[in-house]
């Protein structure tokens, strides 16, 4: 690491007056608002998204799946199926197991079903795939195909699940007996309870954070092509996590891994969904082994509810104690997480609750403790996406309902009770009661900025005399704090792969650079924002800087894109590895002006001769120089590039402050959002159009989440949120036009002090819209999505369990 | 059967079966690939292209009811090295961040502006209220046809 | 992505062409119009006709006009007229705003580029809202088959759910809504989302002589009201005077009259809740317009 890295100056971030979204007239040679350089493609429709390829020859899989939540497999017929003109192949669980394939490992040390050979377990669970000439007949063929199921009993409320005499789900598990996966505790128990036992208050609430899916506008997809002569095989696929891809099918399948090369395309959004490996992307591995032709498979919309990667699904009890005059004191939970019928849930392996454990929050607490306890259901494995931060959203949501409803109880103002219990700027770093090292924020002047923003006071005068005319409205609070950037090697690792990433930079003799990264974007615009990183530390215009990412044959190994970990850790080792070039850069300078390195000093884009800048080297001709026949000291490498891992030393700790105004149509229950004010401080702002835009998004989400995004299943375990005809996605008459503020407090430990923010509004916003609904209906608590019917239900103090069918 | 359908003002003649749809007329036989899909059920509208200067969800139009009809694509929206105005707007307004959702997006707004050339936010989102976005959160998305809508103006300012 | 099964195609150019098609292909053809409702139906091999037969060429089917007969004025809308149409019809708004006010929330705009009115009735969704407007407006369907063109009320035109008394040889051609002076109409729903199905959704058309209602419909959807209709509470009001405790009471009875079923939508008590409380808001509305123009 070179010796400049541990600078936190932010030069190029804007006065917060200049309208984010306001792009710089020309490229900023550096941090700014720029166009992004993606976009020239897509508004041409020149994407190229995993179904937009066609490879010579390709056939095309579907699966065929599970009607049935929990049945007995008797037999399969496939030979109506086989003897379909285009049908090329029938591959059913059988064949895999035949292979060794019919399981494979999940994320969570568990395994997972790739085609079903004794049962099924959840509704849409794949039973066999057809790989055909064209997508078409390969969905004709299914329909071709018999399966005998005997229905067995299903599990489907996973408050039942530990009941004594409840159907077994995983007895392809040896010795299992029951539905339980595992207990896990954080925080100090007794301390805790002791904190809560000498509390003048202690408020309680059950709360439910829903089964929902980050469902991308696109579905999730792979093309297999097995090279019969070099073996070599090539993975297209939507993942969100290239090379961690590519470790897990040498792995699983055998092979080696230098002759697997794994390609993500463009990915239409990912948010967690395109993070595992399904058992669709197996079946098209095996299908081109089997027909010696690539094989295309790409989920349909009711595939990709139904069976990949769901979220959340947590059913809290939690407590909050508080002294009588408002001081916060301890909280604690008792967590049961549905994990569905395979614990397949993507977080560092160490940590089954992922990292929900910052549930303390962003106040001052003496105590906290969770115990957390997973069980299967008859439901799609997942649990752990949805820009959820390794299950942050959950603990969020946890503690800023729990906050709401001890004010609630008390009379106390949200708004005051969270100002009085904020960390202080002058705590940090702060130590949490759960062991988190907190780097940096400055909570009180972030909320107060919202609140200035909303006019809350104003609000506040506006709601009570709309109360006396007997109309509804509320005001929704939430301060979250986010942790980022995983991870630390020493805790963090996904299969026993450590979650540091790489970054490779070359300039080219002509100034020009290649930047080559192991994250992969899924539209957060990374081919901007990290040329912008590299252009701020030498001074090379980002048009002049491509950059690489998504294949792992033109990459350097790392874990990927999600948990916002992507400027955290691949920003920073991007920083670093511009920074190595600049010192060799400087090595090189030195002997174009023959003086040595130290008389020189670097200003963006050049070095010069201290104290005399006319004495000086730009960086295109230092490129060239270093790859010419200038002489360069002993032990000096030409041409200029370096590379770099970063291993974090901490996560980054984002923050914000979010305020909802809802009205709530009293006759009819029904809830729309007024107005949205979002402060976030993610750190310095590399491109602050796009962090806003990242911020935008993720504020959707939150009105999605907390309205109308639900999937239920019937007693039967049918799923009932299978389509987008029943799985409601906000559009854009429900989102109001987002009011935004920033705060910005540098990360120490970041080489440029940027905090990650791709999933800060997804985690903050749920609950300030579940506040401002259940704070215009004056209801203590009720569960996500506050569809009209709940709201209804909720003030007439009967609120729906929305987990499970309304019956 | 034989279908001639003109796509981006070239007619394409093709024999395909009844049951194929427009989106996948356009996407696997002509390889315009940036017209999308994203569901099954005319939700999410990532598969809207205009037919007969109409926007319509092209996941739910059979190839041959667009027979002897004209459609346009995002491919059609540039002349050469000139982005519509609409195009323009959304790289200016950061009205798009994966992209998938924007080609449709951008058919909707087109013939939104066609017919409305100085829209108002809510009939904007009106006019979009068909198509989801996962990623923008809207905000842009309605930014974007604004400026759209200004880059026209100012054009037709010169005009005069 | 899901894809339909095979299936034969068949470009009418008439309505007697098309007669004569369903007529040789049988009860397994079906009619195509904007293909809307049909075709996510057969993607999801739920609907398998083996002939699809399509109308979108049969200008006879399209246009809003008003048609005079006998004296007495009606709005007619033609089957293959496209909901955006109708919404943006002149027409429609000076007559009839309880259509505007219904068509804004059907679907989305695009998907009304492409949905017609007869479509939408044909497929007869038991949560379809034109359905429920035309059952408010008395309106009347006009059914052409072999033998020549039949005319069923807007309230006998649904037989159960997705059943309708159009036979397998028949096409549904127009709705023709009788204009009569002093009325008001008004369409609401409660949706969970825009675009989404109505959890509940009530339309009211009243017809007054100064403060008296001469003649009333109320139109229901989502709720499981016989026929769409609320009878009973337009037996209330017709004849009696415009008052808030009498579309507060018609709402009551309205109410106690459906018989909704449980949902992800909601709830059974809620809907039968919102089965009373959109009548009295439809009827308020309806009110207002008739006494104050459709402004109101």
């Amino acid at each position: 690491m070179s010796t400049d890295t541990t600078g936190v100056a932010a030069p190029g971030t804007p006065p917060t007056e200049v309208a984010p979204t306001q792009v710089c007239a020309s490229t900023p040679m550096g941090y700014g608002s720029m166009r992004r350089k993606e976009d020239a493609r897509f508004i041409r429709g020149q994407g190229r998204y995993l179904d937009d390829i066609a490879l010579p020859g390709m056939l095309h899989g579907a699966v065929l799946r599970s009607p049935f939540a929990h049945a007995k497999i008797v037999s399969i017929d496939t030979s109506a199926a086989e003897a379909h003109p285009k049908v090329k192949a029938v591959i059913t669980g059988e064949t895999l197991a035949g292979l060794g394939l019919a399981w494979m490992p999940t994320l969570s040390h568990d395994v997972q079903a790739v085609l079903a050979t004794d049962k099924v377990r959840f509704q849409g669970q794949e039973v066999a795939f057809v790989v055909a000439e064209d997508r078409y007949s390969a969905r004709d063929a299914l329909a071709l195909i018999e399966v005998d199921y005997e229905p067995l009993d299903a599990v489907i409320d996973a408050r039942k699940a530990l009941d004594e005499g409840a159907p077994v789900i995983r007895d392809d598990l040896d010795g299992r007996t029951d539905n339980h996966i595992f207990d896990w505790e954080a925080g100090d128990s007794a301390a805790t309870d002791d904190v809560f036992a000498n509390a003048d208050v202690v408020a309680s609430c059950d709360m439910l954070y829903p089964r929902v899916h980050p469902a991308p506008m696109e579905t999730c997809g792979s093309i297999a092509s097995m090279d019969p002569v070099t073996g070599k095989l090539t993975v297209y696929t939507t993942t969100q996590a290239p090379h961690a891809h590519r470790t897990i099918y040498a792995l699983v399948a055998g092979l080696p891994e230098h002759k697997i090369q794994v390609i993500s395309p463009d990915i239409g959004g990912g948010f967690g969904n395109k993070v595992g490996i399904y058992p669709g992307y197996v079946c098209a591995v095996v299908g081109t082994i089997v027909t010696g032709a690539p094989v295309k498979w790409v989920e349909d919309r009711s595939e990709n509810l139904m069976a990949t990667s769901f979220a959340r699904d947590y059913h809290m009890h939690g407590e909050i104690a508080s002294t009588k005059d408002g001081k916060l004191l301890g909280v604690r939970v008792k967590v049961l997480a549905d994990h569905g019928a395979f614990n397949g849930t993507a977080q560092p392996s160490k940590m089954p609750a992922g990292l929900f454990h910052v549930f303390s929050g962003s106040y001052d607490m003496a105590a906290a403790h969770c115990a957390v306890t997973g069980v299967y259901t008859n439901k799609a494995p997942g649990g752990v996406a949805y820009a959820c931060s390794f299950r942050i959203t959950e603990a969020v949501y946890l503690i800023e309902r729990l906050v709401d409803v001890l004010a609630h109880d008390q009379g106390w103002d949200p708004a005051e009770l969270r100002m009085k219990n904020l960390l202080k700027p002058e705590q940090f770093p702060y130590t949490t009661a759960l062991g988190w090292e907190y780097d940096s924020g400055d909570y009180p002047t972030t909320l107060q900025k919202a609140l200035d923003i909303a006019g809350y006071a104003e609000l506040r005068r506006e709601q009570a005399a709309k109360r006396e005319r007997g109309e509804l409205m509320g005001i929704g609070i939430a301060f979250f704090t986010e942790a980022v950037g995983a991870g630390p090697r020493r805790t963090m690792d996904i299969l026993g792969l450590g979650m540091a990433d790489g970054a490779e930079l070359r300039v080219h003799p002509t100034g020009k650079a290649v930047l080559r990264l192991s994250c992969m974007s899924q539209g957060q615009g990374h081919v901007t924002t990290f040329a912008q990183i590299v252009a701020e530390e030498l001074g090379i215009s980002p048009d002049d800087i491509e950059v690489v990412q998504g294949d792992t044959d033109q990459t350097p190994f790392g874990l990927g894109t999600y948990g916002s970990r992507s400027t955290p850790v691949s920003g920073a080792a991007t920083a670093i590895v511009a920074r190595k070039v600049r010192e060799r850069a400087k090595i090189v300078a030195a002997a174009m002006l023959e003086v040595s390195p130290d008389d020189l000093e670097w200003e963006k884009g050049r070095f010069h001769v201290a104290g005399d800048p006319s004495a000086s080297a730009a960086i295109a001709d230092i490129a060239m120089a270093a790859h010419s026949d200038l002489e360069l000291p002993e032990g000096v490498e030409g041409h200029l590039d370096a590379t770099c891992v970063y291993n974090p030393p901490n996560l980054t700790y984002p923050c914000g402050a979010y305020i909802c105004v809802v009205d709530v149509d009293k006759g009819t229950g029904q809830a729309s959002v007024r107005r949205f004010i979002a402060v976030d401080d993610c750190g310095v702002r590399i491109n602050p159009m796009i962090v806003e835009g990242q911020v935008h998004g993720g504020l959707a989400d939150g009105v999605g989440m907390a309205l109308m995004q639900l999937m239920a299943f019937d007693s039967d375990g049918n799923h009932l949120g299978a389509s987008f005809m029943d799985y409601l996605l906000p559009t854009a008459m429900e989102c109001p036009s987002w009011e935004l503020g920033e705060t910005v407090t540098p990360s120490p430990h970041h080489p440029i002090g940027a905090k990650g923010v791709g999933e800060s509004a997804t985690v903050g916003s749920p609950p300030a819209v579940v506040n401002a609904v259940l704070d215009a209906i004056g209801v203590r608590h009720a569960d996500m999505p506050l569809t009209p019917a709940h709201v209804w239900r909720a003030m007439r103090g009967e609120p729906i369990r929305t987990d499970l069918a309304i019956g | 059967m034989q279908i001639t359908v003109t796509v981006n003002g070239t007619a394409h003649t093709r024999e395909v079966e009844p049951r194929l749809l427009l989106v996948h007329f356009l996407r696997d036989e002509l390889r315009l690939t940036g017209t999308h899909w994203g569901c099954d059920t005319s939700n999410c509208g990532v598969c809207v292209v205009q037919l007969d200067g109409q926007p319509v969800k092209s996941c739910t139009v059979l190839a041959v009811m667009a027979d002897g009809r004209e459609v346009r694509t995002v491919e059609g929206l540039a002349r050469g090295a000139e982005l519509d105005p609409i195009q323009q707007g959304f790289s200016d307004k950061h009205g798009l961040q994966c992209g998938f959702c924007t080609p449709g997006m951008m058919m909707t707004c087109r013939a939104l502006l066609d017919r409305n050339p100085d829209p108002s936010d809510t009939e904007i989102r009106v006019a979009i209220s068909g198509q989801i976005c996962r990623c923008t959160g809207y905000e842009n998305i309605v930014r974007s046809v604004h400026a759209a809508a200004e880059i026209e103006r100012a054009a037709q300012e010169v005009h005069q | 992505m899901q894809v339909p099964a095979q299936f034969d195609y068949e470009r009418a150019t008439g309505v007697a062409h098309a007669i004569a098609l369903l007529t040789r292909y049988g009860p397994e053809s079906r009619l195509v119009a904007g293909g809307h409702s049909l075709i996510p139906m057969m993607k999801l091999r739920i609907a398998n006709p083996e002939t699809l037969i399509d109308i979108n060429d049969l200008d006879e089917l399209k246009g809003i006009s008003i048609a005079s007969a006998d004296g007495a004025d009606a709005l007619r809308i033609g089957a293959m007229v496209r909901h955006t149409e109708l919404l943006e019809s002149p027409l429609a708004v000076e007559h009839f705003p309880i259509l505007v006010d219904a068509e804004r929330v059907i679907a989305d705009p695009v998907v009304r580029n492409r949905g017609t009115i007869g479509g939408s009735l044909c497929q007869a969704d038991p949560s379809e809202d034109l359905s429920a407007a035309f059952t408010a407006l008395h309106a009347v369907a006009v059914i052409e088959g072999a033998d020549g063109r039949r005319e069923v009320s807007a309230r006998e035109f649904h037989t159960g759910p997705y059943q309708t008394v159009v036979g397998d040889a028949e096409i549904l051609v127009e709705v023709r809504v009788p204009i009569r002076p002093g009325s008001g109409s008004a369409y609401e729903k409660v949706e969970r989302r825009v675009g989404d199905w109505a959890v509940a959704a009530g339309g009211a058309a009243l017809w007054l002589d100064a403060d008296t209602i001469t003649e009333v419909g109320i139109g229901l959807t989502a709720v499981g009201a016989e026929h769409f209709c609320a009878a009973q509470a337009e037996d209330y009001l017709r004849g009696g005077p415009v008052t808030e405790e009498r579309f507060v009471e018609a709402g009551r009875i309205a109410a106690e009259h459906v018989r909704p079923t449980a949902d992800q939508r909601g709830p059974e008590d809620y809907k039968r809740h919102l089965a009373g409380e959109l009548t009295t808001r439809a009827l308020r509305r309806a009110a207002a317009r008739a006494q104050h123009g459709t402004e109101a």
